[in-house]
């Protein structure tokens, strides 16, 4: 049976032509880019090209670009690193209900050493209000960190006001757009941002690399002490291959996003509109039209999310769930929960995350998949049963 | 697969074994709660000699409670209901080659869901089943004794 990856969202499968921009860089050209013969200089040179590559995709300096380990590490470095450097100046926070646990958890952690955080709520289709943030400025706020594109529900936040009213109040502005970077546009002059967290896994490059854009100016403490990679700002022996990758996955990214955008926006309104119209009582999570190109999140009532990710990879098509079985959790998805969804529909919730490879026959046979996969787990429902029978 | 469940785990949830209703059942039981995710209900059809003849269920709930409830009730089909006491959460485990330790909890609420169908039927001949206590709906402090 031929397997049906939907999880994209989770992570992508490393392009070739990525792997093959990478080998060299494990094998021949292993050298560190901070020794000084040919060997360091052609692995420094080739960090260099990469800076400048992802620099220019974001429309900002090579010398804004710092490579971390990964989306979790930017966003951490981020918060925690903007907060320590600014504390004199406040020790207030604001965020969102909705992010990543790698921000949730980085603003909790800063309040355990006596920051303040203010976890802004979402609408039903888990938008932050640019009204509602800017009453929650406060004189001694000094960072906003908002996602630029929800995990789960694919929702795309309005960062250009956000970050204008945060300019306009001398609040620095921070965004994880891991699962945006390399989908969609994003020019930091133009949107007004700060800080920007990207993953490379998330757009076809490898895992444990990503990078941390910081404005030039943006005062901010390090999380990593050693030597002086990264402009002394970020220690540890550069990760050539992997930053090789994320540059090579970036440039392909950039070149084919348009059509690529197009195509999985419409293969994902299909898929909507198929699961909405085949399946009774269902409704889509997110918006419908400030939403992530590949994303589908649907809630059927009556059934659980993983008995829906066990029947799916039955029948070889890999999604996710936000019902807290799949995570060893009591309480379903904190982004479900916060769009408003009781519990009851949150636990059966489904998301479907498109890839550059997924076909419009695929996502036939994945909608026609859960059709049959709800109905199953339908009539094996209790709930279901008292629902029919008027209980 | 999925959750380190074992190969019994995954058949019984894929496939599960007597799902569905019994209409006029001798006793039925309803356990557990949306909120939390599993819900589980056995109908059971006992004949006069007080002999299980046929075990049904529906669940709501993951794949592991869907594989406990399945199992249960293929545990108790045939046996007395003195029998099918002794059919607990950890013989339920055992058939299945165990389960996670997260989702223990499923055979503790596939276990109740057995004694609330027994309760039932003891309730409604007006007999006594000898060490059967009122089940609990919330499994969470059986689990945490256990």
């Amino acid at each position: 049976m031929e397997t049906i990856y939907l999880d994209n969202a989770a992570t992508t499968q490393v392009r070739s032509e990525v792997l093959e921009a990478m080998l060299p860089y494990f094998s021949e050209e292993y050298g560190n880019p901070s020794s000084i013969y040919d060997l360091g200089q052609n692995a420094s040179d080739a960090v260099a090209a990469a800076r400048k590559l992802i620099a220019g995709a974001l429309n900002a300096s090579d010398k804004e670009i710092y490579f971390t380990s990964g989306g979790t590490e930017s966003d951490n470095w981020a918060i925690k690193g903007v907060a320590w450097a600014n504390a004199a100046k406040g020790k207030h926070i604001i965020t969102s209900a909705i992010e990543h646990h790698a921000v949730l958890h980085s603003c909790q952690a800063l309040e355990r050493e006596g920051f303040e955080v203010t976890y802004l709520p979402v609408d039903s289709n888990g938008l932050v209000s640019p009204e509602q943030f800017e009453q929650a400025i406060r004189p001694d706020t000094v960072l906003a960190t908002i996602m630029f594109a929800n995990n789960e529900i694919g929702t795309l936040q309005p960062i250009a006001p956000l970050a204008k009213i945060a300019r306009s109040r001398g609040v620095i502005f921070h965004t994880d757009a891991v699962q945006a970077f390399g989908h969609e546009a994003i020019d930091v002059q133009e949107l007004g941002i700060d800080l920007l967290s990207a993953s490379g896994h998330k757009l076809y490059g490898p895992k444990g690399v990503g990078f941390l854009y910081v404005r030039k100016g943006v005062k901010m403490h390090s999380l990593i002490d050693g030597g002086q990679q990264e402009r002394g700002k970020r220690a540890s022996t550069e990760n050539v291959p992997g930053i090789v990758g994320l540059a090579a996955a970036t440039r392909l990214a950039l070149e084919e996003r348009e059509t690529e955008h197009a195509r999985q926006a419409a293969l994902r309104d299909h898929a909507i509109r198929r699961i909405l119209s085949e399946v009774p009582y269902t409704r889509l999570n997110g918006d419908a039209q400030q939403r992530l190109a590949n994303n589908v999140n649907i809630s059927f009532k009556f059934v659980e999310g993983e008995g829906i990710i066990l029947q799916m990879a039955m029948r070889g098509v890999c999604v996710s769930s936000g019902s807290a079985c799949t995570s060893g959790a009591l309480d379903p998805s904190h982004v479900l929960l916060a769009i408003g969804l009781p519990h009851e529909i949150a636990h059966g919730s489904m998301r479907m995350t498109l890839g550059r490879t997924t076909t419009a026959e695929q996502v036939d046979y994945a909608v026609d998949a859960v059709v049959k996969t709800i109905e199953k787990l339908r009539s094996m429902s209790p709930l279901y049963e008292d629902f029919l029978k008027g209980r | 697969m999925a959750m380190n469940y074992s190969e019994k785990v995954i058949d019984h949830s894929l496939n599960p074994r007597n799902v569905g209703e019994i209409e006029d059942p001798s006793g039925c039981g309803t356990v557990g709660n949306a909120v939390c995710g599993d819900i589980m209900r056995v109908y059971l059809d006992i004949d006069e000699n007080q002999v299980i003849q046929d075990a049904k269920f529906k669940t709501f709930g993951c794949g592991a409670a869907i594989a406990t409830s399945s199992m249960a009730t293929v545990l108790i089909k045939g046996k007395t209901v003195q029998e099918a006491l002794e059919v607990t959460n950890k013989a339920v485990m055992e058939a299945l080659d165990g389960l996670p330790k997260v989702k223990i909890h499923c055979s503790l609420l596939a276990e109740q869901a057995i004694h609330a169908a027994l309760w039932d039927y003891a309730d409604k001949n007006g007999i006594v089943i000898e060490g059967l206590e009122r089940p609990v709906t919330d499994v969470s402090e059986l689990e945490e004794e256990g």
